[in-house]
Formats: structure tokens, sequence, C-alpha cells
């Protein structure tokens, strides 16, 4: 069976700076890879490149069976690929309803409808409830998203990509900002995620990581530097020094 | 025709000189802190009518006019920064502009009320007058002169930018608003100051362009959509961008008007959407 | 009312009822009849002004989309009204028509442009497009009578019967019936899932495509159906003054209606309404003999305005009603 999402040969360079070179690697269905790496090791970019944001100047990227290195971003979802935000890209004067309303209207291709009203199609309402309601953001759902304290929001990020039935999910740094009191909630999200769908995780947190990661991918100056369970990577010198070595994760609970 | 062709570039780069002067303080104000000031010319406005109140009501000689022209722009628009821009800083941009048009409304009224709607008669030095001939060809004294303080100016704006502390300030201030503020460096003076010197070379530029283009309260807008297209194809928070769209503009618009008249500032227009689509960011602009 | 009474469904359904404030508002532009018999020709001016702004509120209030040359498309529902008029004949409906379907076939191309750009350059190249038309328009003064308007329009009667009089009653009639219909079809378009796309645009233009949404195909949609309103305003311009003159194209008509839309508050679909109103009726009790005079006063009332109702007029109030829900 191919895999769920594979590159090949990778490069991206603006001007001298190489912000990708040589990416390869595969997600087989169902998996949970973590990518990790220092900051401005082109984690972000390797995510923009998959999903079209920015082009590579050479290499391919494949969808299952099919190439999509040039499919335009907006295709790329319809096919499967959905990715969230490192920063929360919402939309701040709707509701939590509203926003998973439209994105599930959109993958339906309900939003072309003009004449009638968002009420008459109870079916993408309900299905946008019941998405919010299992990541306990459905109390929340009529208030504007900028009211929503930072944890909520981050969940927000997740209820859009998934209602878009995604079959790769690309969370970038899903944990990040999120307090200490709301992260379990998160947590929990990312635990219930169906095993049909394949989660290719960015985390700094470790916790995160080691907790969700079958493998690891390590990134270091836009390179892969190497892959592998949790155990191997934590173990390998070349990541201690280079990324692991310094603050102390190990009593950290969740 | 080559002679005509020469005239048109000369008369062309004298007025986008112009543009460059009432153009340059929006573009780097605009770039530093995303603040839509569409009463711009109304500053410039202002400078052109000290001037030729100086002049013409006080006799002064057209020279010394023109640092108080850019005094009282800049002046006024310190007051105006304190007094009104600065609440607005966080504001939406359709606020921005719903209160710097208001401004410049009330600017228009104002001079219309005190100076009438007719174009300013104003008389140039004798020694600014006229015309020069050299290799050949008849240079317009006034505009020899334009192009001289513009290029003045500009090499001026440079040095201060790339050698001083307080154009390194300017730098980061545009580069990255956050950043800069994170370094320690105090972007709301930065822009405080640099916003008045933006004004008062619209100022300046509005005294110089009597002579040229006339004075009248209509200035507050009519030449706001050319300091505007200057910016928009020059690029936000670029000196550089604004010299060379403004050259650009400028012949353009004077080729334009020669050599179709029938069709006005046709050819500007046309130019001006050419460069933004093939440069949306502007010719210096960023991303 | 509780939330946990409130089911998706039936708070959806709440946002798109018409609310009383909304009944008594359509039922009040009935009163000029009575009120304000002489001023009926204000009327319908500020009608048609409405309804050009309600045009503008589709792309810039909903879709985010600035533009700074709307009257383009007005300017070309009027002219092709007014020589509907002058060289075919005189019937109001049908000029009404062919008004909005150059404005809509010219925005329509204009949107394949207009959607590939954001933020300054897009407002930049939507003036300049409308600075290109009015330099076009006053070249072709063969077509359009140049400086000098149009000559020679002359309306019938509408549907035979009703005779376009000297006081603006039928005019007025006219313009008010025409606003409502479209206004119809712009509520029906905002209550809509696509309406609720291009509120995403408005929002987070960056989201869009990350959801699947295929923006560019949108703001394409709502741009052409803005030009069709748009070119419906010009049109009714030209009919209820049988006058069309360059300023229907020019810079200052596309900025007035920008003023009006914001300063009515954007994006609340009656701000371009209540903003023609306050706009039109002040200009008309503040010009007098003098224009300047009327510039001194709008300028103020946009400075304060800002200053204390901050997103325009409704935006203001808005913020105003819920504080005091609260209490």
């Amino acid at each position: 069976m191919s895999a769920a999402l594979s590159t090949r040969g990778l490069d991206k360079r603006f001007g001298s700076l190489v912000v990708a070179r040589e990416i390869a690697f595969e997600l087989p269905q169902g998996a949970r890879y973590a990518l990790i790496g220092p900051n401005g090791a082109g984690k972000t970019t390797l995510i923009n490149l998959m999903t079209g944001m920015l082009r590579p100047d050479a290499g391919a990227i494949l969808l299952g069976e099919e190439d999509i290195t040039g499919v335009p971003p907006e295709r790329r979802v319809t096919r499967g690929l959905v990715r969230t935000f490192q920063i929360n890209t919402l939309f701040p004067n709707l509701n939590a309803l509203e926003a998973v309303t439209l994105a599930v209207c959109e993958r339906e291709g309900i939003a072309r409808s003009f004449w009638q009203r968002v009420a008459s199609y109870p079916d993408a309402v309900d299905e946008a409830h019941a998405i919010l309601s299992s990541l306990m953001l459905g109390g929340d759902c009529y208030r504007p998203t900028r009211e929503l304290p930072y944890g909520r929001q981050r969940l927000l990020e997740i209820a859009l990509a998934l209602a878009t039935k995604p079959k790769v999910l690309l969370l970038d740094e899903p944990a990040a900002g999120v307090p200490r009191d709301e992260s379990a909630e998160l947590f929990e999200v990312i635990s219930n995620l169906s095993r049909d769908i394949t989660v290719l995780f960015i985390e700094h947190d470790m916790n995160f990581v080691f907790r969700f990661a079958s493998r690891i991918i390590v990134m270091v100056g836009g390179r892969i530097l190497l892959e592998g369970t949790p155990d191997e990577v934590s173990a390998d010198p070349r990541v201690r020094e280079v990324y692991l070595g310094k603050s102390g994760h190990g009593a950290r609970h969740v | 025709m080559i002679g005509s062709l020469f005239g048109v570039l000369f008369d062309g780069f004298a007025y986008g000189m112009l543009l460059f002067l009432l153009s340059v303080g929006l573009s780097v104000t605009l770039g530093m802190m995303n603040f839509v000031n569409l009463a711009h010319c109304a500053f410039a406005m202002l400078g052109g009518y000290v001037a030729v109140t100086l002049m013409n009501g006080f006799g002064w000689p057209f020279f010394a006019t023109l640092p108080f022209a850019f005094l009282a722009a800049a002046l006024s628009s310190v007051v105006f920064e304190r007094v009104l821009y600065r609440r607005l800083y966080r504001a939406s941009d359709l606020d921005q502009v719903l209160l710097t048009i208001g401004i410049a409304f009330v600017s228009v009224a104002v001079a219309a009320y005190i100076y009438g709607t007719v174009q300013q008669p104003v008389q140039m030095p004798p020694y600014l007058r006229g015309s020069i001939s050299m290799f050949g060809h008849s240079f317009g004294v006034y505009r020899l002169f334009l192009i001289g303080i513009a290029l003045l100016i500009t090499l001026l704006l440079v040095a201060a930018l790339e050698y001083t502390r307080f154009g390194a300030k300017v730098r980061a201030a545009v580069d990255n608003q956050r950043m800069a503020r994170g370094l320690g460096i105090n972007v709301d003076g930065v822009f405080a100051l640099t916003f008045a010197l933006g004004s008062g070379l619209a100022g300046l530029g509005g005294a110089l362009a009597i002579d040229i283009v006339g004075l009248d309260p209509a200035f507050a807008f009519t030449y706001l959509i050319y300091v505007l297209i200057v910016v928009s194809v020059g690029g936000l928070g670029s000196i550089g961008g604004s010299f060379v769209a403004a050259t650009l503009i400028g012949i353009s618009d004077v080729a334009g008007k020669y050599y179709v008249p029938q069709l006005g500032a046709f050819l500007m227009y046309l130019v001006m959407i050419v460069l933004l689509m093939w440069r949306p960011a502007g010719l210096f602009g960023r991303r | 009312m509780s939330v946990a009474a409130l089911t998706p469904q039936t708070y959806l359904n709440d946002q798109a009822r018409w609310t009383p404030v909304e009944i008594a508002f359509w039922a009040a532009t009935l009163l000029p009849y009575w009120l304000f018999p002489d001023y009926l020709s204000l009327a319908s001016q500020i009608a048609i002004t409405a309804l050009f702004a309600l045009s503008l509120d589709l792309i810039l209030g909903y879709a985010g989309i600035v533009s700074l040359g709307h009257a383009a498309f007005f300017g070309l529902g009027a002219y092709t009204a007014g020589l509907v008029s002058k060289h075919i004949w005189g019937e109001p409906i049908t000029g009404l028509i062919a008004g909005a379907l150059v404005a809509g076939i010219v925005g329509y191309a204009a949107s394949f442009i207009i959607a590939r750009f954001r933020h300054l350059a897009l407002i930049m190249i939507t003036l300049g497009m409308g600075l290109l038309l009015t330099e076009l328009a006053n070249s072709m003064h063969w077509l359009t009578g140049g400086n000098d308007g149009l000559q020679g329009v002359k309306m019938w009667p509408i549907f035979n019967t009703f005779r376009f009089d000297l006081f603006g009653r039928t005019a007025y009639g006219y313009s008010l019936i025409v606003l409502f219909l479209v206004f119809l079809v712009a509520r029906r378009i905002i209550n809509s899932p696509f309406g609720l796309s291009l509120r995403g645009i408005r929002e987070n233009a960056l989201r869009m495509p990350a959801l699947g949404a295929p923006s560019r195909a949108h703001i394409r949609t709502i741009y052409t159906i803005s030009a069709v309103m748009a070119g419906i305003a010009g049109a009714l311009l030209a009919q209820t003054t049988e006058t069309v003159s360059l300023e229907v194209l020019g810079f200052q008509r596309s900025a007035d209606v920008l003023v009006i839309l914001i300063l009515g508050g954007a994006g609340r679909l009656y701000g371009g309404l209540v903003g023609a109103i306050v706009f039109m009726v002040a200009r008309d009790q503040f010009s007098g003999n003098t224009p300047q005079f009327w510039y001194f006063w709008i300028g103020t009332l946009l400075i304060l305005v800002v200053m204390f109702l901050p997103n325009g007029i409704l935006g203001g109030l808005a913020k105003l009603t819920s504080r005091w829900r609260r209490a």
C-alpha cells in the first residue's frame, strides 16, 4: 500500500538561503509522526511546500499515488491534505459555529449557493456543531472567535481542519502558547483523532512528542538529519547535541 | 522629434521630482506604521498657502518662504499626530481613511474660505524665470532649480538613513516594528519625528509646486491621487522606490499629455496598472 | 434567552430573521410622500445613492475588497440607460436592464484582474481602472457628449402609466421599489452559505484556501453581482434626472460612496443606506451658496464619527445598544 504522503528530493531556497534541501520521507497510512528541530530548521517551510503555499525549486510531493506538486493549495485540501497554522489563523468576528459551518459548506460545494439560507442546510450545520462538540467547543460556539481564550482558539484551529475531512493532517505546533491548564483538552483531542487520518505534527513540547509520535523526523538547517523511533532519536548523540541536550523535559507531567 | 522627446523627458523628470518631494513622507510613514494618512496632501497645501501668504502678503522673497513652508507643515502635523492620529494607530484601516479624509475636507473648506477658490497668483524671482540654453536644448530655470533641490534632499535623506543613529532606527522600525520595539527603540518617537519630517517635505513640495501646477483648495485631493500612485508603485517604506516611481509617473504623465492630449492622464494610469500587476508590492516593496 | 435553549438551527434562523427595526425602517421610507412632498427629488437621489452604497458594501463590507473605482459601473449603467433612451426608446425597465447588463459584463471581465490582487495594489488598480474609464469617456465625446453631458434623454412613463413628473413622485417610487428589490437579493446573498464564505474571505483571506475554498471564484462572483447593482443605480440616476454627465464615472463619486459606506458602517447591510441618508441630507442642508461650506461640515462630521462611533454610525450604535442591553 502506498504511503499516505511522501516527498522526493524537495529543494527550496530564497536567494542564498537554503530552507529545504533534498527532503525525502514517507508517511504511512494512519501514522503518527512528529517533525522536530531547532527554530529556523525549515519545518514550517516544509509544511508550506507540502500544502502548496510555496513552490519547490525541485522535487515532488505525492498524496497517495497522486503527484500533487503542481496542484494549487485549495485543490490539495479537497484531495485530503490539510494543515493547521502555528499562529491562530481564524476568523475573528465569526463565531465558532459559523466558522466550522463555513468549512463544511466549502467541502460539500454548498458555498456556491447564494439564494438559500445557511439554516436551510441542516446537515451541514449539524455536522459543524458535532465537530465542535467533539472538541469540547459546543458551549462556546456562539461567541465571536476573538473572545475565546487562547487554548479554545487552538482547538478551533483543529476543528476547522477536521471539518474538511482530511486524509492527511499536518499540525503546526498545536500546543504552542497553550497554557498548562488548557492543554489537557488539547491532548485528549489529539489522542482521539481517528486512525483513518494520517498525522504529522511539528512540536517543541517533548512531552507531546513522546506521547503521541510513533516515529520522529529530525530537521536541521533545511535537511533531514535522521528519522527513527522516539527511543532511537533520544539516544542519538547528534540529536542530543543539536536539540534535546538542554532543558529538562523528563520531569514534566501532563 | 528628438528635441521634443528630450523636452518631454526633462519636464517629466522635473515633475517627477516634485512628486517625489510630495510623496516620500507618506511612503515612509505608511511603511513604518501602516497608518493611512489621506490628509498628507493637505499638509502640502498648507505649505503652499504659507509660502503664498508670506510672498504676496508680506513681500518676502521666495527662497525665504521655503523653510517656513516646511516648518508650518511639520509643526501642524505634530499637532494632529498628538491630538488625533495617535488614538487611531490600532484602529481599522477604514476608520483611519475616514478620519484623514475628514481632515482633508476641512482643510479644503478652510483654504477656500480664507483664500478663495481661484489659483493663487505668484511671481517667481527673476533669476528663477526663463530658460537656459545648454547643449542645443533649452532648459527651464525653475525646473532645473526644482531638480536641484530634490536631488539635494534625496542625498540628505539617504545619507541620514544610512549614516545616522536616527536613520538606523527608522530603517529598523520600517523593517520590523515589533522587533524594533523589543530592541528598546522608541518606535512611537521615531514615527512622530519621521511623520513631521515627511509632512514638512510635503509642505516644501507644496510651496515649490505653485509655479509648476498652481495652487488652489482642490490641491489636497488632486495631488493625493498622484501621491498614492507614486507610493504604491514605488513600494511602501522606500525612499529609492518613491524616487524611481515618481520619475516614471512624472515622465508618463507629461509624455501622455504631450503626445496624446485627448486621452489626458491615460498613459500614466496605464503605466501604474501595468506596474502594479507586475509588482503588486511596488518596485522596491517587500515580498 | 438561555444558551441551553439555543440550537444551531434556531441561532442561524434568528440571525436571518427580519427584525422589527428593519420593518420599521422600510415602512418609514414611505413617509417622504406625506412629510416631505417637496423633497421627493432629493429622496430619490438618496435611494439611488443608497443602492450604489449597498453594491459597494457587498464587496467591501462583506468580502473585504476595497474599491476606489466603483463609480465605473455606476457610470456604465448611467450612460447605457441614457444612450438607450436617446437612440432606441424611452421605456424605463428595458433601459434599466440594459444598464445592469453592460455594467455586469464589464464587471465580470474586470473581476479576473481584481480577484488576483489584495491590499494597496488592489485599491490602486481599482482606482486606475476607474480613472482610465473616465478619460476614455471624456475623449469619446461623440458618444457621451463629453464635458457637456449626454443630451436628449427622454423617459416614457413606466408601464405606460406612471409618468415621470416634475415633483419626483414617480421617480421616488421607482427608485425606492428598485432599491428594495435589490436589497432583498443582497439580503438573501448575505444569509446564504456564499455570504458566509465572503465573510470568511474578509476575516482571513489566508485561511480560506487552507479550507479548500476557491476564493478567487467567489470574489469574481460577488464583484460581478456588485457591478450589476451599481449599474442599476446608475441607470436609475440617468432615468430619473434625464441627464448623464462625466461625473457619474469620476473619482469624486467613487470616493463619496466609499465615505458614505464607512460613515454608515460597512458590513452591516444597512450601513450604506444610513450613510446615504445622513450624507445627502447634510449636503442638501449645508451646501447653500458655497460648496466649500459643505466640506467643512462633512469633514467635521467624519472626524466626530470616527472619534466617537468606531466602525461607522451603525457600528457605534451596535456598541451602545449592546451596552444598554447588558444593563
